[in-house]
């Protein structure tokens, strides 16, 4: 490393505290960003599909103040960092996610993202996001920066909030609180193909018609409501729905078929809504209805098995591909929480089966922001944005080279342990001493 | 009043004798009547092979007296002039349910915590074996439904009480009515069996391969309860005594058919089998079997595919079953197996003439046809001494048609059944079809045409020349009245009724009386013109079918002919030998017979097909340690905490479209685990992913065999079940497999010293083959403390384990299975799916193997199994292992932990040429398999997949057109329903009985 003395001893600090092997406990949050910082010599990723080599990366206050080709650190009371062959990405996001909602799948105890209720518009994800949950740390380490807590369940399961993952409680934590409301799109459960269907397939869609009818009602009522100046008697599901009409809060249509993703958006436009579509297995059969409707799409993973036997076998890591190609606004998701620290693979993957690694990329970032309307001030990494973002040592988006070696939210440099970490120190120094 | 009227019938059915003896008595004067019947100038099909002109059937009684041509009537008969009539034998049915009421099985979860038998008797453990059951003593006769069958001309049938694994013995009867003493052929046709517990309440087996063991343990135990002195045990001893007989099991599907037959031939038995009609998907290992079958009619309806999205959820499966379900019969005659149709299974016993018809337009032979619903069911029950055939002293069971059998316009008239006779049409009613020249009264010339079956049903009316109005006309017949209804719409306008009766007989005049729409009366005439037109065109013979080929599998991305064995030469490229050679750059790997012959630079191809792999990356296949694809009927067998005689070498499903999507992802051996539902589980099965081949030829020939054990919250129930199947503690889980080794080491023992004496218990075998260090153990295992536990209860009894797999906390007590040479086989980064993961770490891999375990990743998960290269990548990104180490975790690692690295796991001439060429650095997120080899044939070839998937659309759009066209025809449909893809990890539990009895009734 050819550093300048300050840079050096920030590296030393830095390299100390990951050294330190504080138990979870400890990881505490980073203090806020005292000097102007510059990080030379790196390639910058973007976010929104360019790359600059040699880049000059200078942030201060916690927001970027330059991105540049120069190569030059600038002078004045700077600290230097050279990340000479090194790349710079913005943090990536996971979308539509139960992080900080549950910490162990199987204890019930810990799950708190599914609500009694069909039409839970009134729930808030933000209020319960856990800070202290093991989990975060670990996506950390490998780029994942910010996410969308989100509800889940029921026909509306409520407001996500966009959340950072450094903070000691979740008003620190939040970056937008209800940033979208979430719903599923009412449809007929698919038959399993063995044993018998619980119910005829008339009796399915009448039920399916019927909570479409009632999610109507639903919307058309909360409407005429919001548009009331006083109501006499205060309805906190349709106080919540309130944002969504004005457009203040998006609006997350869960729905997988052609049928079904058409039929969410036109409902969405009949209230003056332009949704995001989640889930989207068939949208790759109406590009064009999508693209004429400006539809963004959070598609699911591409680790996933295809919907049916008959179809290509390799169709969930083209999907991505083939959408965001056709010129559609792409988000990459993961199903689950601990499982977010594959989202920049799953770019990876989308890469490898089609789409320029720039774009894919993204996915994970600027598309993202975008989708929950926080590209204002993340996402890139442009001037005037949060200066979150990470450092890696090789390209983030391949396991075989990601190595996240520090990393900047709002400009304030975090500590990269976490428990998993904590554990192979703990045991690979046993074994290493009774050698 | 209505009672008295029936009691009278009754009375008077039973009372009617044919000269023949009774115990019962009756209410009145006997009416024993002679019973002599001729029927002369008929074609008499004696049999399949002759057919006699003009020849006379003497009956006398419930006995065939006679068959011949020119035989004299003796005195005292009456005769039947059959003159233009056809006389058969009455059609055999060897699988009914007849005259048994429907086993009903209570709906119920998979689990309910009934462990052994809640029957009262001493029967055996097991309510799904119930050897017990003789249909002689629960069947009666049942009116209704012998009505039915015989209207379809059966004259007797085999009934079977269809519940359970072990049924007990079936009877056959024949379908007259009147009392249950009179009926029966023969008491005992055979001992039937099935994969079904049916309404059996116990828990035990939850899964097709649970099934298959109880089934093999019962032979076992039967056997040695003759020579047992302990135990008074009716299931067993009826279970020994019915192995005599015929033997006859019920299955669904090819598949089955071939497990069924396994266990036959292990016990020495030739089944007879009831499949469901889809052989022709793998015929040659069906005829191998040398199985005779009984097959069913019941052909799937064309699927509703006018809306496209709708029909995107068909399969290519069930398109294909579609048409060639038809060409089954013809497939298994011209394979030259031996096979009995039967009309079971069919929504109404009426459909059985269209679909038998249907099977001979698709190849069957008449006489295959006719021989499959006489001769042969009656050979297979042991009947053919008494029915299937004409023959003196044989029962008088036999039918009159008005033609041929098998043509489309036959009409059966009377079914004889035990000499009883039964109309089913009229046989005296003239055949009145054809067009005629209809007058009426006030309206004037008409045509009239009189199509359809029983010599007219259908009638249609058209006025020619004036204004060409055509109408179809309701038509009823009373012997030779006649009543035509119709509407002309005008001139006049509304309905005009004719009734009137035949006159004349040739040429053919009806005549009577014609009331108009005003009610004006008037006489009408109907004077026979020519024959109706489309009556002949229906006798044409149809033009052969064009039909898709059969593909192997029978689905998606099956093909016709399968991928053979290439000799290969592989150039130019990144080679990972997983040798101390080390990564070769610029190498080339050379495949010959199925093995690899050579790796190295500069080899020369000699006869072998060149690729260039340039920039390209050549590994060995991938092995995944911990897979549960390709099985059928469940992968746990959890109704018990030990399990140890289920293998899933009984249910491996090589039509699983996994095996060609982990192909897809360079995987070319998976060991194919028992679930973790029980601490003992079930023996695994090691295959090689050769999409397209039997299940037997996906066996990797001549590996060890091991078992699956587990650890932790899926044995103790912690997250599912109701909580009363021992253990639910760890503390039980460690006394489980103690008390099962100690009854292990005493069983092996006194099978040492006592040799055959020993009731063999196959749950036992597989723990003396552990303890002979035959049988090896893979362990589901989590948390430290019980990963510790069962290396100390191994050795303080004395086995060893092989590998604990998932352990994810490997890490933590690496050192102990490093001294105990105990391989890990784990995830590359799952973890907080349960509180026993809370500490599971990706660093897991790096620091057993750093301790110096032979380590591997493995799936447990279809998904993932197509990407295990690159959860091999993690082992770099947590812990920076080597790159070439870091692939050995999904090669040569797995392979040496199954004990196959001998033959697969690296590049080494002479090993198998299991053998991947990938894009790019196999550990990269960017890599992609492009050609997966398995024994040097090319069953994944990226390339390939793009032709097969277009081939695949072709053929779809054609048998979309095809059911179009049948719809168009007038043909059934029914809704286009998907098949939801069906996965198994080590959690899933299900209840294969239940399901196959749901699927069953959906129908």
């Amino acid at each position: 490393m050819h550093t300048n003395m300050k840079t050096y001893l920030f590296s030393l600090a830095l390299s100390a505290s990951s050294l330190m092997c504080f138990a979870q406990a400890n990881i505490s949050p980073a203090k806020k960003q005292s000097k102007t910082i510059a990080i030379t010599g790196a390639t910058i990723h973007v976010g929104n599909g360019t790359v600059i080599e040699n880049g000059t990366l200078l942030f201060g206050n916690g927001k970027i103040i330059a991105v540049a080709a120069s190569g030059q650190a600038p002078q004045g009371d700077v600290v230097s960092i050279d990340a000479g062959g090194k790349h710079i990405y913005p943090g990536f996001i996971a979308a539509t996610t139960n992080l900080g909602l549950t910490e162990i799948e199987a204890v019930k105890a810990t799950l708190d993202f599914a609500e009694i209720g069909d039409y839970n518009s009134h729930i808030r994800s933000i209020v319960a996001y856990n800070t202290d949950s093991k989990v975060p740390a670990t996506l950390r380490s490998n780029g994942v920066l910010m996410a969308q807590p989100t509800p889940q369940g029921g026909i509306i399961s409520g407001s996500s909030s966009v959340v950072q993952l450094d903070a000691w409680n979740w008003e620190d934590a939040a970056l937008k609180k209800d940033d979208a409301m979430h719903m599923s799109w009412p449809t007929t459960p698919r038959f399993r193909g063995y044993g018998r269907p619980q119910v005829t397939a008339e009796v399915q869609a009448e039920r399916t018609q019927s909570a479409i009818n009632q999610l109507t009602s639903f919307f058309a009522e909360a409407k005429a409501y919001a548009e009331m100046g006083k109501p006499e008697v205060i309805n906190t599901r349709f106080e919540a729905m309130k944002p969504v009409f004005t457009g203040a809060e998006k609006l997350f249509i869960g729905a997988e078929s052609q049928k079904d993703i058409v039929n969410a958006v036109n409902f969405a436009k009949k209230f003056g809504i332009t949704p995001v579509i989640t889930g989207a297995d068939e949208a790759y059969l109406i590009i064009d209805f999508l693209k004429a409707n400006n539809i963004t799409l959070v598609v699911k993973q591409p680790h996933a098995l295809p919907n049916n036997n008959d179809d290509d076998v390799n169709m969930p890591y083209k999907n991505a591909a083939i959408l965001a190609n056709a010129g559609l606004n792409v988000v990459l998701s993961i199903d689950g929480y601990w499982q977010q620290r594959n989202l920049p693979f799953m770019a990876g993957t989308v890469t490898a089966w089609g789409l320029d690694k720039e774009k894919a990329l993204a996915t994970i970032t600027l598309n993202a922001a975008k989708a929950m309307g926080t590209d204002k001030t993340t996402g890139s990494i442009e001037v005037g944005k949060d200066a979150t973002f990470f450092v890696s040592a090789g390209d983030a988006l391949d396991m075989k080279t990601n190595k996240v070696e520090q990393a900047f939210i709002q400009g304030r440099a975090i500590n990269l342990d976490n428990l998993h970490k904590q554990l192979d120190k703990k045991f690979s120094d046993k074994y290493a001493a009774e050698k | 009043m209505k009672k008295l009227l029936l009691a009278v019938v009754l009375v008077f059915y039973a009372a009617i004798l044919f000269a023949q003896q009774t115990t019962y008595p009756v209410n009145g004067s006997f009416d024993t009547r002679p019973g002599q019947f001729a029927f002369t100038n008929a074609t008499i099909v004696v049999n399949s092979n002759q057919t006699l002109t003009n020849a006379t059937l003497l009956v006398k009684g419930q006995t065939i007296q006679a068959v011949g041509a020119g035989l004299a009537v003796p005195k005292g008969y009456v005769i039947i002039d059959a003159k233009g009539k056809f006389i058969y034998p009455s059609l055999v049915d060897a699988f009914t349910g007849y005259g048994l009421p429907e086993a009903v099985v209570q709906p119920r979860g998979a689990r309910q915590s009934v462990f052994v038998s809640a029957k009262k008797g001493a029967y055996g453990w097991n309510e799904a074996i119930r050897p017990e059951t003789q249909v002689k003593n629960i069947f009666s006769v049942d009116s209704k439904k012998a009505d039915d069958l015989r209207k379809a001309g059966f004259g007797s049938v085999n009934v079977i009480n269809r519940d359970g694994i072990a049924r007990g013995i079936s009877a056959a009867v024949t379908l007259n009515d009147g009392a249950d003493n009179n009926v029966f052929l023969k008491d005992q046709t055979a001992a039937n069996y099935s994969f079904s517990k049916g309404t059996s309440s116990n828990d035990y087996p939850t899964s097709l391969m649970g099934s298959i063991a109880l089934l093999r343990q019962t032979y076992y135990d039967a056997q040695w309860y003759g020579k047992q002195k302990d135990e008074y045990n009716i299931s067993l001893e009826e279970f020994a005594r019915q192995q005599n007989i015929p033997q006859l099991f019920e299955v669904d599907g090819w598949a089955n058919i071939l497990r069924a037959d396994k266990i036959g031939k292990e016990f020495g038995k030739q089944y007879i089998i009831k499949s469901t009609g889809d052989e022709y998907q793998r015929i040659q290992e069906v005829k191998a079997t040398g199985a005779s079958l009984i097959i069913p009619l019941n052909f799937p309806k064309a699927y509703d595919v006018e809306d496209p999205s709708e029909a995107r959820n068909l399969t290519l499966t069930q398109m294909k079953a579609w048409e060639m379900a038809p060409a089954n019969a013809a497939a298994l005659e011209k394979a030259g197996v031996k096979f009995a149709l039967t009309s079971f299974g069919l929504e109404n016993t009426r459909d059985f003439w269209a679909n038998i018809r249907l099977a001979i337009e698709n190849g069957l032979t008449e006489k295959q046809a006719l021989q499959s619903i006489t001769e042969i069911p009656a050979s297979l029950l042991g009947i053919s001494d008494k029915v299937g055939s004409l023959e003196k002293g044989k029962v008088a069971n036999f039918l009159i048609s008005s033609d041929n059998l098998f043509k489309k316009d036959n009409i059966i008239f009377e079914n004889w059944v035990q000499g009883k006779r039964f109309i089913i049409n009229k046989i005296d009613v003239t055949d009145i079809r054809g067009n005629y020249n209809l007058n009426i009264d006030g309206v004037g010339a008409l045509t009239l045409k009189i199509t359809g079956t029983s010599g007219g049903s259908v009638a249609a009316i058209e006025r020619i020349d004036v204004d060409s109005v055509k109408a179809t006309a309701a038509l009823a017949r009373n012997g030779d009245w006649v009543s035509i209804n119709f509407s002309l719409k005008k001139n006049p306008a509304g309905n005009i009724r004719l009734s009137g009766f035949l006159t004349a007989a040739s040429p053919l005049l009806l005549k009577g009386e014609a009331v108009l729409p005003d009610g004006t009366t008037g006489r009408f005439t109907a004077a026979y013109k020519e024959a109706a037109k489309e009556t002949q065109k229906k006798e044409e013979p149809k033009a052969t079918l064009a039909m898709g080929p059969v593909i192997y599998p029978f689905g998606a991305f099956g093909n016709e002919v399968l991928p053979k064995a290439e000799n290969v030469l592989i150039k130019n490229a990144t080679v990972w030998t997983n040798e101390k050679e080390g990564i070769l750059q610029n190498a080339d790997v050379l495949l010959e017979n199925g093995k690899i012959k050579a790796v190295g630079k500069n080899l020369s191809a000699g006869n072998a097909r060149v690729i260039d792999a340039t920039g390209k990356h050549v590994t060995a296949g991938i092995i995944d340690e911990h897979s549960h694809i390709a099985g059928s009927g469940g992968i746990n067998e959890g109704a018990q905490s030990v399990s140890a005689e289920v293998r899933i070498a009984d249910i491996i499903n090589s039509e699983d479209v996994n095996i060609y999507r982990q192909l897809a992802g360079g995987v070319t051996t998976s060991h194919i685990l028992h679930g973790s539902a029980n601490p003992i589980g079930g023996q695994s099965q090691l295959i090689k992913l050769r999409w397209g081949k039997a299940p037997e030829e996906l066996k990797f020939a001549g590996a060890d065999g091991f078992i699956k054990f587990a650890l932790g919250e899926n044995v103790k129930q912690s997250n599912f079940g109701t909580g009363a199947r021992f253990p639910v503690t760890r503390m039980g889980v460690e006394q489980t497999f103690v008390d099962e080794f100690t009854r292990g080491k005493e069983y092996g023992k006194a099978i040492a010293v006592k040799g055959n004496n020993v009731r063999r218990d196959l749950e036992l075998d597989a723990i003396v083959e552990i303890l002979k260090n035959k049988r090896f153990i893979t362990c589901h295992s989590y948390v430290q403390s019980e990963i510790n536990m069962l290396i100390h209860v191994a050795d303080s009894l004395g086995f060893k384990i092989n590998t604990f797999t998932h352990i994810l906390e490997g890490y933590k007590i690496a050192d102990k299975m490093k001294a105990h040479g105990i391989a890990g086989s784990t995830f590359s980064d799952w973890w907080a799916y349960k509180n026993e993961v809370a500490e599971a770490i990706p660093y897991n891999g790096k620091i057993m193997h750093n301790v110096g375990i032979t380590t591997a990743f493995n799936s447990d998960d279809a998904e993932m199994a197509r990407h295990l290269n690159q959860e091999a990548g993690k082992a770099v990104l947590y812990g920076n292992v080597p790159e070439e180490e870091a692939f050995k975790f999904v090669t040569l690692n797995p392979a040496k932990m199954l004990h196959i690295d001998g033959q697969v796991g690296s590049l080494k001439a002479g090993k198998d040429a299991d053998v991947v060429i990938w894009s790019d650095n196999p550990l990269s997120i960017y890599a992609k398999a492009e050609k997966t080899f398995v024994d040097g044939a090319a069953y994944w070839d990226i390339e390939k997949d793009a032709l097969v998937i277009k081939t695949q659309q072709t053929e779809k759009a054609r048998l979309i057109q095809k059911m179009l066209e049948s719809k168009s025809s007038g043909s059934g449909t029914q809704r286009a329903q998907g098949v939801a893809p069906r996965l198994y990890n080590c959690e899933t539990l299900e209840n294969y009985s239940a399901e196959l009895n749901e699927s069953e009734h959906a129908h």
